[in-house]
């Protein structure tokens, strides 16, 4: 941070602005007004939540945090929305919706302090985007700070809607690159009479082929995740299935299930499936890097090959049914480039999900983009930020 | 030649063209451009200068490069099933037909992916899946006539939109020809972008960003069992209370329709007559699906629930014939609205589920100020309205009716926190609500974000915006 810029702010302001070095507005006007400020004296941010998904600090002048846009603004249960500032975390959502028996059912890597606007901000969907979607379809809309201030509300409120361009998905894994997301309406639903995790271990072949008959069967799941030791935390591969519904649809499916691989299972109770899921959300952060990559899901069992042979030992969480694979670790730039080219080769696109700053200038949250992809992305870029005032790496210099 | 083409589209151009595509594939006569004056929106009507058929992609990329070079407007269309006048073109500029560029290029079975031409009638996809046990999903009640690259362009949803989402949900990629004739490759096999989500955005721009040449579908696997719940209401409002109460429970049905009493004597007077009593002021179709076991468990919670919520009967059907009978209604609901007068105006726009029951309300006392015929038969799972008119439009009395009616329906829809439309687009018909349903600073935003893939907005003009609104997104021009 370069010295004096955040007091200036403040100066100009108000001190109420400041929370220790960061400049974290209380207010989606606040914001607004910090932005525009900040963009007129030509000063660079970085844009952070509560800061426990990134790894180290790209060079800016200032920080922009979301951290005190922390309101729960409406939960409107009948119509399963809840409108949200974007500084609220996971926990604090799944907080206060529990009352209502509802829930948002992302279940991104990554401590439960992430806030929602940086889960949507990086796209960072976990197991149960097999059964929900990505994270672009869990929210309605969203109202963005750009960089010269002006407060932009896009989307709306209902499940359907195809008023106008559908500017939120440009917010969806964007980064924010397009501005800073300030307020959400996100999608709900309500929480399911039985939610039960099945586990297995095993051999990677053999948990493979169980998942390829899990999905041929057809049985309903909600997630699907093939998980290495070091994201499990076990001495050998897991398989972990999720289901989700009435009480007897879900043991009819578990059923199926265990007939279906031919695989032994065990169900975990509530507890223990609690204390997975936190094991997960905590090596999906070891390391100092994460990136995901889509693949069809007849290619996992050979993606999985190049993963391991390419950016070596990690946490790896393979969504089965998905083809959404996220790998955490420690990756030198020149390796993951090589591996995002090989990739490419192959028609499936690798993003960087967090990583320190040289390696994210060096390769860029994106990275050998496809035809035409490229002049898209950098008009997009200065339509919404013609000064270059956020601090982003969506492409690397070398990726 | 006897005609020539309307002056600003000059004999020139109408060679070139033909020498890109062949003559035959150029459409010029007056006769000829009148088929193309219209689609499915009885209200609005233009006559394209030109219509241009491309066979390729790479004729498609053709035609586009020579019209930039000429600074001349297009306008991309499938089928013409559009419901808000999206696909019209003035006299200035050249309607681009997609539909000979219909073949399903690749099916990928065991990746339950299919890529297909623009042109590839929707309910075809279906069919030509079917054998591998799969299907695509989204089902527009056009889906026997509409195209895949219009399901694009609009974002067109469907009756089993409620469960499995709508087209959004289901294009991982797109090969789009941007309106400078160059191609750009948006989205990946399986789905995850190379970069922002493309995709996303392009979805629902009404070929106002390009022409989708190339679509790469999701195919879902089609369920083992399905079960099918009509019941009947002798209240519209406990129709709309029982729909709340089965989203609130936690299920989500794969289709949650609700048809009106107007509607459905519409049905029961016509061919596709299913034998219902017409005595009901609402009926509402249900359809579970899923593994046995669910499926059963989920039917033993809706049914009651239809029930506590004023169902005077609910009728069941598991067998492939008698669900289909209990769909032919819905299914064909808007051919049996379409004989009680010489015109149809199906509206749509959207509402937050709880507030159904009062719009529904607010919808009657609209038609009975202003003695028109009004019938609802619409996606009352996710709050999605079809209010359809039936009216003469050689009547100016009843056309100027169904302008307020639709006026007032689409501010009623505003005011309940809805939106102007869930699947239709705005296309011509809606610019004017635009400005009600986003603030100035949005819309301008989407102006801009047009011009990233179409700088000169040749591509579909007049479309979406009221002429005044797009003011340049300029610093400084802050509200
Ligand atoms: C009886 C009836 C029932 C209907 N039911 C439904 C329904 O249940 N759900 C629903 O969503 N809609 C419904 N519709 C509306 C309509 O069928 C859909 O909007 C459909 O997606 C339009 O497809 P089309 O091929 O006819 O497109 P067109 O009407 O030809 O074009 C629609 C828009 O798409 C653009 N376009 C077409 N092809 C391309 C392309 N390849 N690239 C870029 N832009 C393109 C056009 O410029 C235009 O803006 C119904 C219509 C009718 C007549």
């Amino acid at each position: 941070m370069k010295a004096g810029v955040a007091a200036a702010l403040a100066g100009a302001l108000g001190p109420a602005l400041l929370d220790g070095e960061a400049v974290a507005p209380r207010s989606v006007e606040e914001m607004a007004g910090a932005a525009a400020l900040a963009t007129e004296q030509g000063w660079q941010w970085k844009l952070s939540g509560r800061g426990t998904w990134v790894t180290d600090d790209p060079p800016a002048d200032l920080e922009l945090s979301t951290r005190r846009l922390t309101r729960v603004l409406s939960i409107a249960p009948a119509d399963l929305v809840a409108t949200v500032e974007s500084g609220v975390t996971i926990a604090e959502l799944g907080a206060a919706l529990r009352p209502h028996r509802l829930w948002w059912p992302v279940d991104p890597p990554g401590r439960g302090e992430r806030t929602v606007g940086s889960v949507v901000a990086t796209a960072t969907a976990g197991p149960l985007r097999h059964g929900y979607g990505p994270v672009r379809d869990q929210f309605l809309g969203c109202t963005v700070v750009v960089p010269d201030g002006r407060v932009v509300e896009t989307g709306g409120r209902v499940v359907k809607n195809v008023a106008g361009f559908d500017l939120p998905k440009l917010h969806a894994g964007g980064f924010g690159a397009f501005g800073v997301i300030a307020r959400l309406h996100l999608r709900l639903r309500a929480v399911p009479e039985s939610d039960t995790t099945l586990l297995a271990e095993g051999d990677r072949p053999r948990l493979l082929a169980a998942a390829d008959a899990a999905r041929d069967s057809g049985v309903g799941l909600c997630a699907l995740e093939l998980l290495s030791p070091a994201a499990a935390g076990t001495s050998e591969w897991c398989l972990a299935a999720r289901l989700a519904g009435t009480r007897t649809g879900t043991e009819g499916e578990a059923a199926r299930l265990r007939v279906a691989t031919g695989i032994a299972w065990h169900t975990l109770g509530h507890d223990h499936a609690m204390s997975f899921r936190d094991i997960l959300a905590t090596t999906a952060e070891s390391g100092s890097s994460t990136f995901r990559l889509g693949c069809l899901t007849g290619d996992i069992a050979t993606t999985l090959g190049l993963l391991e042979a390419t950016a070596g030992a990690g946490a790896t969480f393979a969504g089965m049914g998905t083809g959404q694979l996220r790998w955490s670790g420690d990756v030198a730039p020149a390796q993951l480039i090589a591996l995002r080219r090989e990739l490419a080769a192959r028609e499936v696109p690798l993003t960087i999900e967090r990583a320190p700053w040289a390696l994210l200038r060096a390769a860029g949250h994106f990275g050998s983009l496809r035809n035409g992809v490229g002049p898209i992305l950098a008009r997009l870029r200065s339509l919404f930020d013609p000064a270059g005032s956020i601090v982003v790496a969506l492409e690397g210099n070398h990726g | 030649m006897t005609t020539s083409p309307t002056p600003a589209l000059t004999a020139d151009l109408l060679g070139a063209l033909s020498r890109l595509v062949g003559s035959r594939w150029v459409r010029h006569r007056p006769a000829e451009l009148a088929t193309y004056a219209a689609d499915g929106l009885p209200t609005h009507e233009s006559r394209p200068g030109l219509v241009v058929l491309p066979g390729s992609r790479s004729e498609v990329a053709a035609v586009l490069s020579l019209l930039a070079e000429r600074h001349v407007p297009f306008v991309p269309r499938g089928a013409g099933t559009g419901l808000s006048g999206g696909a019209l073109a003035g006299g200035d500029a050249v309607l681009l037909t997609l539909t000979r560029l219909n073949r399903i290029l690749r099916i990928d079975p065991a990746s339950r992916r299919a890529v297909v031409e623009p042109g590839v009638i929707n309910a075809h996809l279906s069919q030509a899946v079917a054998r591998f046990g799969l299907q695509y999903v989204p089902d527009p009640s056009s889906q026997t006539a509409c195209t895949i690259g219009g399901n694009v362009a609009e974002n067109a949803g469907g009756p089993h939109c409620l469960k499995y989402g709508v087209t959004t949900n289901h294009i991982t990629a797109l090969e789009v020809i941007l309106p400078d004739g160059s191609t750009a490759t948006l989205g990946s096999p399986q789905g995850e972008p190379w970069g922002p989500d493309l995709v996303g955005l392009f979805l629902g721009s009404e070929g106002m960003f390009g022409v989708a040449v190339e679509i790469t579908v999701r195919l879902e696997p089609t369920p083992r069992d399905i079960r099918t719940l009509f019941a009947e209401f002798t209240q519209l409002r406990a129709a709309s209370s029982a729909v709340s109460a089965i989203i609130a429970s936690g299920i989500v049905p794969a289709a949650l329709e609700m048809m009106d009493q107007s509607c459905l004597e519409a049905v029961e007077a016509s061919i596709y007559a299913t034998g219902a009593r017409t005595d009901a002021a609402a009926v509402l179709l249900v359809e579970l699906d899923g593994a046995p076991e669910a499926v059963a468990a989920e039917a033993a919670v809706v049914e009651p629930l239809l029930r506590a919520n004023g169902a005077r009967s609910v009728t069941v059907a598991t067998s492939e014939p008698d669900r289909a009978r209990l769909w032919l209604g819905r299914k064909k609901a808007f051919g049996a609205l379409g004989r009680l007068a010489p015109d149809l105006a199906v509206q749509d726009a959207v509402v937050p589920r709880s507030a159904l029951p009062d719009l529904l309300d607010q919808i009657a006392a609209v038609r009975d100020r202003l003695g028109i015929r009004i019938s609802n038969v619409f996606h009352a799972g996710d709050g999605n309205l079809h209010p359809c008119i039936s009216f003469d439009r050689r009547d100016p009395r009843q056309a100027a009716a169904v302008v307020t009616a639709n006026r007032e329906i689409m501010e009623a829809c505003l005011a309940a926190g809805g939106s102007i439309t869930g699947e239709h687009g705005v296309g011509s018909d809606k610019r004017e609500y635009m400005p009600r349903a986003f603030q100035p600073a949005a819309l301008d935003l989407m102006c801009e974000v047009r011009r990233v893939f179409d700088p000169d907005g040749r591509a579909n003009p007049g479309k979406v915006f009221p002429a005044n609104v797009c003011r340049e997104w300029r610093r400084g021009d802050r509200q």
